[in-house]
């Protein structure tokens, strides 16, 4: 029972790794923007399957960097192209857009690629199990957590540290006065959209090695990732990692008791918490509300 | 009456008399009547829909929800308790009314963006419910072994089952009832304290209208009758699926408002006309069929948000001819 419990905890774990780097991006367009990202399931699921036509020509680790680095590129042309055009109107219409643009994702990767699952293979030592005992403990497993903390990380003290960061910080609490402080507004939300597509794009080929490739592997994340910034509680990044972790292991948990109820369990969170903490749990009153 | 009022009778006028006489002229431009019910059934879906977004100025994202399950509680009541089809259809509206009234008091707190994505996170547990619960929904199959039965008047059996235009006529009696519940509604003094929430709902405060109330009003209104559209789409089918409850369902009838406008109370009826016409063409025509249906959401919004259909396109020529006869004097 024990063994079973820690499996699944393991596996809630680095489930909710994911929901994290896939929730931070969308948290950082939403904070800045205004903008829920629908589409970004579909650059998640571009950035797997690009790094799976990649690896076999520059090998796993370029493909690792390279593959999120050309989604990112893509989601700054779309942003540059479309979505700007929206910012600032009703969230309606920035909505209805990342719609049209998921469902375009997905055809395309069905189109290019087939509809059928692909197997993506990760360099051999890191399939390997790290002991016996802990069978279900692959090496590839620790990397995914240690490349999602190193990435998460990374953000954090970006935005904390950087002048750039800064910059972001505060266009999320009030973009007109940083407007009229002679920021590039403009430039500041377009490469704010291309830093939170870059995460997709990780998530996309760190899920491919783990759980292979589907077109619709991104738009099965995407809703348990809106969960985590809900229960985290909008406008806050913390909040969004604790958000994700959590349900990622309450999701895993409940495998253990009642497995058909682990889809289920996260959304239960999120009554939960708005009726208890409306603003979610690391929230602040008044903000995006 | 003014010339107003008159133009308004007249267009109304004009819809009821299309719709009436549907039956006659769809199979004459090529249609057949599972495709004129089905837009009926939509539109209705899209018009309830609109009650919120484009009377009330909320936008939820997870109507699907409720429009699935008024159509697994009509199929499941016809498949284990009655015999009845209108009794199946209120047991069905009524399961998909109260989850969205139990729902909506979680989500009123909530406005904006953030409105949003709570509606489609809420609805999505429906979604995984119905494709979880395999012994009571049939799971990722959908649920199968219920039929539309015929109605008993006494003398006369209407057999909606076998004919197609009886079901249509039923249909649209369901349809006349319930726009002409959310028309009487919107008249009222209820219905203009929505749309006055609707253009300034900071104003609406200050003048001591009770706001989180009238949109869970609004939003539980919505859902019975989007619910009561998922009823009737059940029993077009005989079936119920899982991704009726999907959000890419709410995104359809999203896209089905903003088609036909949403400062039109008929534009969205036209809005599914139009989409469940072009979805049918489309994956008749070709296998890249989501494609073009995503471009027609990212056209529709760069070049026509205010809705390139109906009413909207007829003030917009009527605007640009007085604009023209200012010009000219």
């Amino acid at each position: 029972m024990t063994d079973l419990l820690l499996f699944n905890v393991t596996n809630g774990l680095i489930i909710g790794a994911f929901y994290v780097l896939m929730a931070l991006g969308l948290s950082l367009i939403l904070n800045l923007s205004g903008v829920i990202n629908f589409a970004h399931g579909g650059f998640l699921a571009l950035g797997g399957y690009l790094a799976y036509t990649i690896s076999p020509i520059v090998g796993f680790w370029a493909a690792l960097l390279i593959s999120p680095i050309l989604v990112a590129l893509l989601g700054l042309a779309i942003e540059r192209l479309m979505i700007h055009r929206l910012y600032g109107r009703d969230p309606l219409y920035s909505l209805l857009l990342t719609f049209g643009l998921a469902f375009i994702f997905e055809d395309l990767l069905r189109a290019i690629w087939g509809a059928t699952g692909l197997p993506f293979s990760v360099p051999t030592f890191l399939s390997q199990p790290v002991s016996a005992q802990l069978f279900f403990i692959t090496f590839y497993r620790l990397f995914m957590v240690a490349v999602v903390a190193l990435a998460v990380s990374g953000l954090f003290l970006f935005l904390r540290y950087t002048r750039l960061g800064l910059r972001i910080r505060a266009g999320t609490l009030d973009l007109d006065t940083v407007s009229s402080l002679g920021v590039n507004v403009r430039a500041l939300r377009s490469f704010n959209f291309a830093l939170g597509i870059f995460l997709a794009g990780l998530a996309g080929v760190l899920a491919a090695g783990q759980i292979g490739l589907e077109p619709t592997m991104g738009a099965s994340l995407l809703m348990p990732s809106f969960v985590a910034i809900i229960v985290g509680g909008v406008g806050s990044l913390p909040g969004t990692l604790l958000g994700g972790l959590l349900i990622g292991v309450a999701a895993g948990v409940t495998t253990v008791f009642w497995p058909s109820a682990s889809e289920a369990v996260i959304y239960v969170m999120m009554a939960v918490v708005l009726l208890l903490r409306p603003r979610g749990l690391l929230g602040e009153e008044g903000l995006m509300s | 009456m003014t010339r107003h009022d008159r133009q308004g009778l007249r267009k109304l006028g004009a819809i009821w008399l299309l719709l009436l006489a549907l039956p006659v002229w769809l199979p004459l431009i090529g249609g057949y009547m599972a495709l004129g019910t089905r837009v009926l059934v939509l539109g209705l879906a899209a018009m309830s829909l609109n009650f919120l977004l484009g009377f009330t100025g909320v936008l939820s994202f997870g109507h699907a929800a409720y429009f699935g399950l008024g159509a697994y509680g009509t199929g499941l009541a016809l498949k284990l308790f009655t015999h009845s089809t209108p009794l199946a259809l209120l047991l069905g509206t009524l399961l998909g009314g109260i989850a969205g009234a139990v729902l909506g008091t979680l989500i009123v707190r909530r406005r904006g963006v953030y409105f949003a994505m709570v509606t489609i996170a809420f609805g999505q547990v429906f979604y995984f419910i119905a494709f979880r619960w395999n012994t009571l929904t049939g799971g990722d199959d959908g649920l199968r072994g219920f039929e539309r039965q015929p109605l008993e008047f006494g003398v006369w059996t209407a057999d909606i089952l076998h004919k197609p235009t009886l079901f249509y006529y039923f249909v649209l009696a369901m349809f006349a009832l319930a726009t002409g519940a959310m028309g009487f509604l919107l008249r009222s003094p209820f219905g203009r304290t929505l749309q006055a929430i609707r253009e300034n709902e900071r104003r609406a405060r200050f003048l001591g209208i009770p706001i989180e109330q009238h949109i869970w009003l609004s939003f539980t209104i919505s859902c019975f009758f989007v619910s009561l559209a998922g009823g009737l789409n059940a029993l077009l089918n005989n079936f119920a699926d899982p991704t009726m409850l999907n959000y890419t369902q709410s995104g359809e009838i999203v896209i089905m408002v903003v088609l036909g406008g949403m400062r039109s109370f008929w534009g969205p009826l036209l809005g599914a006309a139009v989409f469940v016409v072009l979805q049918d063409y489309l994956s008749s025509l070709t296998t890249n069929w989501m494609s073009f249906l995503g471009a027609i959401f990212v056209l529709m919004v760069l070049f026509f948000p205010r809705g390139v259909l109906g009413m909207n396109l007829m003030e917009r020529i009527r605007s640009i001819g007085v604009q023209l006869r200012r010009r000219g004097t």
